[in-house]
């Protein structure tokens, strides 16, 4: 085991020194971040002023190797725009971005995984047709025209729900999240539910699939013939074998939950990640969206370690690579 | 006999009239603003970019201010004039305080000027307005500001530097982000800042000007222009700013809110390449060969520009949001000269002069410009596309990103030049001085002495040239200003550069909110007042 957690950490920082170099080869390709910084009125000489402070009068293989470095003390530069550490700023902005992430995660689930069962339950019931089709809809709707018909029917026109902001916060257990004051709550709604409702879809798909699968088995035949309650069989039986897959896919999706809410924040002006990148794109601050990319390839990296090592954790019968040897 | 009882719509009615009650604003004195975009930073002298300016102006004061339409009004200073060709002289207002109250004199001034040019990390600084100069303090009150030439903008430049009290000279970004130095003297005290999320400001009590009527204002940056017009409509916020045009009609017809519009400064042009070094691979006949650019000839512009269609892209286009431009500055704004009418349409006229200038089978053209970075900007882009090709010139449309876009429009041909035979870009005056304009477009290329950062296309005209040196160089404020007007006259009759309009600014509010509004497109929340 320890071998394996071993040779997987190796393999992830090859891949993130990979990953740093194609990144920040590919963005110097992009335009020039004087001309997006510097004031059209300045002086001639607050241009070359501008490029020597931020170091782009250098070749763009003496930035990468200073970036390196830095890197390799936990210093990813400074944003240009906001003349700040990029990941004291990426920190100071994560809590939003997860909680939203989190809160998408607990409402697919709680709302999901009954359905999907319900669902697998009862294959030809109306209940199921609706389901099914709802979650249609929720996998092709665009996620951006169903965050603005959100605002407009539960803000504007019913008037429940505020429009946009993250909201009071309050600490409880040393975390800062809306999630503990009501004034929070109001505003996490809106932006959870519209993050969350691909998900719900995908997980109502899965449970479904998995209930349909499992019910047809011996064991629950078994179960039922000697003649066990329904509600027993459902929880005690058939829950934990469609839980493993997904959970497992759930893992996955938990990051892009965090790395992609950037449609989500953009609309409901939730100042989480989402909203740093698009401004550091548009406006070509460079050492931020290196971070960023960089802190989401080590995001998927850890979290398919971790799946990975629950797996075997969880189901003796897989076997870790890391073993043979 | 009829009988009299409530029936459920006069029930209705008791509801819903007992909400409106309720969801009434919540203090008459506090006021929610949702802000298109959010500062980069609390230090008012970290980068020199319209958003951080204008919210700079409502804890700071600089010595001068500018008005909605950036006439120079009495600011730290209370009065100032030229005691000889090369010096100023400013009498400073008596009895101000800071925020914190330390009291301002003419030391403050100088700290800030030491401050302001030498940020640490700023992606575009202050120096710009301080270089050359000299400030020396006379007495508390009196402070002199000398240049090595005769210069009459020292009052416009000293009109965007905010003023900080000395005590923090060396106060960093970060102190004045987290409030710790953020101590002006301007309408409103800063109270705090959570990136992203919100801004809030109190009033000033000891206000040395009218003092505002809010107690405490709260400041949402709400990118998306339908969430903040939602905001609004849903009672959130009290006043946006940049209403999205596709929802301007709604705004305007919904009962209980006001929408607020003026022709701003803010103009969209297109730059025509006039000399034929080099030749670029963006006109060429109709085989595909690059020919050498028709735009040097003057009739061929004046062709570009009656082809286009002003009054239809402002219909069409821009949902009524743009007002046909002749000029730089729309009217009634400073250096407007009254001489200029934007051009009409007269595509029978325009294909003569093409013909005239020897081009009356047409030439092929590609022309460019930013997407997203501009109201309508691809939109436009494109009809002007189709104008043109009506008076026989075939063009093609390519856009791209902003970030893109400024580098291979400023420095993508050959040799770092400027890359695009035509392109559409915008300005806005951010100085309030006429030649601001005239020095980065007009003014031949002369990269040393600052003039002509701007000029992309060629143009040169000594006589311009001399009009605008001349008036940059007269303490006579007006006579400066009448050379200004004869330099735009002329060059705009030589279609230096072609423009095609202003952009009309919105804003909403609830009702009972006032806001004086101007030239200028950014929001300035002490203007914002409840009405009486």
């Amino acid at each position: 085991m320890l071998a394996f957690v071993l040779r997987r950490v190796m393999q992830s920082v090859v891949v993130l020194f990979v990953m740093s170099l194609i990144v920040f080869s590919m963005i110097n390709l992009v335009g020039d971040p004087v001309d997006m910084l510097v004031n059209p009125e300045s002086l001639p000489e607050e241009i070359d002023r501008v490029r020597r402070d931020f170091g782009l009068d250098q070749p763009v293989h003496v930035q990468y190797w200073k970036f390196l470095m830095g890197a390799l003390s936990g210093d990813l530069g400074n944003s240009f725009i906001f003349g700040r550490p990029a990941l004291a700023l990426m920190a100071e902005r994560f809590p939003a971005t997860l909680e939203l992430a989190t809160s998408a995660l607990v409402i697919s689930v709680t709302v999901g995984l009954p359905l999907g069962v319900y669902a697998g339950l009862r294959p030809d019931g109306w209940g199921t047709r609706i389901i099914m089709g709802g979650s249609v809809l929720g996998i092709s709707i665009p996620t951006f025209w169903l965050g603005l018909m959100m605002i407009i029917v539960f803000s504007v026109v019913l008037g429940w729900l505020p429009v946009s902001g993250r909201g009071e916060t309050s600490r409880f257990l040393g975390i800062e999240s809306s999630a503990f004051t009501l004034d929070g709550l109001r505003h996490l709604v809106l932006p959870a539910t519209n993050l969350a409702l691909f998900k719900i879809a995908m997980v109502i798909r899965l449970a479904r699939a998995g209930t349909v699968e499992v019910m047809a088995l011996d064991f629950i035949r078994f179960a039922r013939a000697k003649g066990l309650a329904p509600r027993r069989i459902v929880l005690a039986h058939l829950m934990p074998n469609i839980l493993i897959p997904i959970v497992t896919v759930l893992g996955i999706e938990f990051g892009t939950l965090i790395a992609f809410a950037t449609v989500t924040e953009s609309i409901f002006a939730w100042p989480g990640l989402g909203k740093l990148v698009i401004d550091a794109i548009v406006n070509l601050d460079r050492p931020i969206v290196v971070a960023y990319l960089l802190f989401v390839v080590t995001l998927f990296l850890v979290l398919n370690l971790v799946v990975d090592i629950m797996y075997a954790l969880l189901d003796p019968r897989v076997r870790l690579q890391g073993d043979e040897t | 006999m009829r009988k009299f009882i409530f029936g459920p719509k006069a029930l209705l009615t008791a509801a819903v009239a007992g909400l409106g009650f309720l969801a009434g604003p919540v203090s008459a004195s506090d006021l929610t603003v949702a802000l298109a975009a959010e500062p980069t930073s609390m230090d008012p002298h970290y980068q020199n970019l319209t958003i951080n300016n204008s919210m700079a102006t409502q804890v700071y004061d600089a010595l001068v201010l500018q008005d909605v339409n950036q006439n120079l009004v009495p600011g730290l200073a209370a009065s100032w004039e030229p005691i000889d060709e090369r010096t100023w002289e400013f009498t400073l207002r008596p009895g101000v305080t800071f925020h914190n109250g330390a009291a301002f004199t003419a030391e403050d001034v100088i700290a800030t000027m030491q401050r302001a040019a030498n940020v640490p990390n700023s992606p575009s600084s202050f120096a710009t307005f301080i270089k050359g100069k000299t400030f020396d303090v006379v007495d508390d009150l009196t402070l002199r500001i000398s240049t090595e030439k005769p210069y009459p903008f020292t009052p416009n430049d000293m009109s965007r530097i905010s003023i900080i009290d000395s005590a923090f000279v060396d106060a960093t970004t970060e102190d004045f982000n987290i409030g710790a130095a953020s101590y002006g003297t301007g309408p409103f005290t800063f109270t705090k800042w959570l990136p992203g999320d919100v801004i809030e400001l109190s009033r000033n009590d000891g206000y040395w000007g009218t003092a505002v009527d809010w107690d405490n204002v709260v400041i949402r940056p709400i990118g998306d222009g339908t969430t903040r017009a939602a905001a609004l409509i849903a009672g959130d916020v009290d006043f946006i700013e940049r209403v999205a045009p596709a929802d301007l009609p709604t705004l305007e017809s919904r009962d209980g809110l006001s929408v607020f519009k003026s022709v701003s400064n803010r103009l969209l042009y297109m730059t025509l390449h006039m000399t034929d070094d080099p030749i670029k691979p963006y006109v060429t006949d109709h085989e595909g060969n690059p020919i050498a650019s028709p735009f040097r000839d003057v009739r061929a512009r004046e062709a570009v520009s009656l082809a286009i269609n002003r009054q239809a892209i402002a219909d069409r286009v821009m949902d009524g949001l743009s007002a046909p431009a002749g000029q730089f500055s729309p009217e009634g704004y400073i250096g407007y000269s009254a001489n200029l009418e934007p051009d009409a349409h007269d595509p029978e006229r325009a294909r003569e002069l093409l013909a005239e200038a020897g081009y009356g089978d047409g030439f092929k053209l590609t022309i460019h410009g930013p997407a997203g970075r501009y109201s309508n900007d691809t939109r436009i882009l494109e009809a002007i596309a189709q104008m043109l090709s009506r008076i026989g010139i075939d063009t093609d449309v390519e856009t791209m990103p902003a970030s893109v876009f400024f580098k291979r429009f400023s420095r993508g041909g050959p040799g770092d030049t400027p890359e695009f035979t035509v392109a559409m870009s915008g300005y806005a005056n951010g100085s309030g001085e006429p030649s601001h304009p005239l020095r980065i477009f007009i003014h031949t290329k002369q990269k040393e002495r600052g003039y002509g950062p701007g000029n992309r296309n060629g143009y040169s005209n000594p006589e311009v040239d001399r009009l605008i040196e001349d008036g940059r160089s007269s303490m006579d404020i007006a006579m400066g200003e009448m050379a200004f007007i004869q330099a735009t006259d002329i060059a705009m009759r030589e279609y230096a550069l072609v423009p095609i309009h202003h952009e009309i600014a919105t804003w909403a509010a609830r009702d009972g909110i006032s806001y004086e509004h101007g030239a200028l497109d950014s929001t300035f929340i002490h203007k914002i007042r409840p009405q009486e």
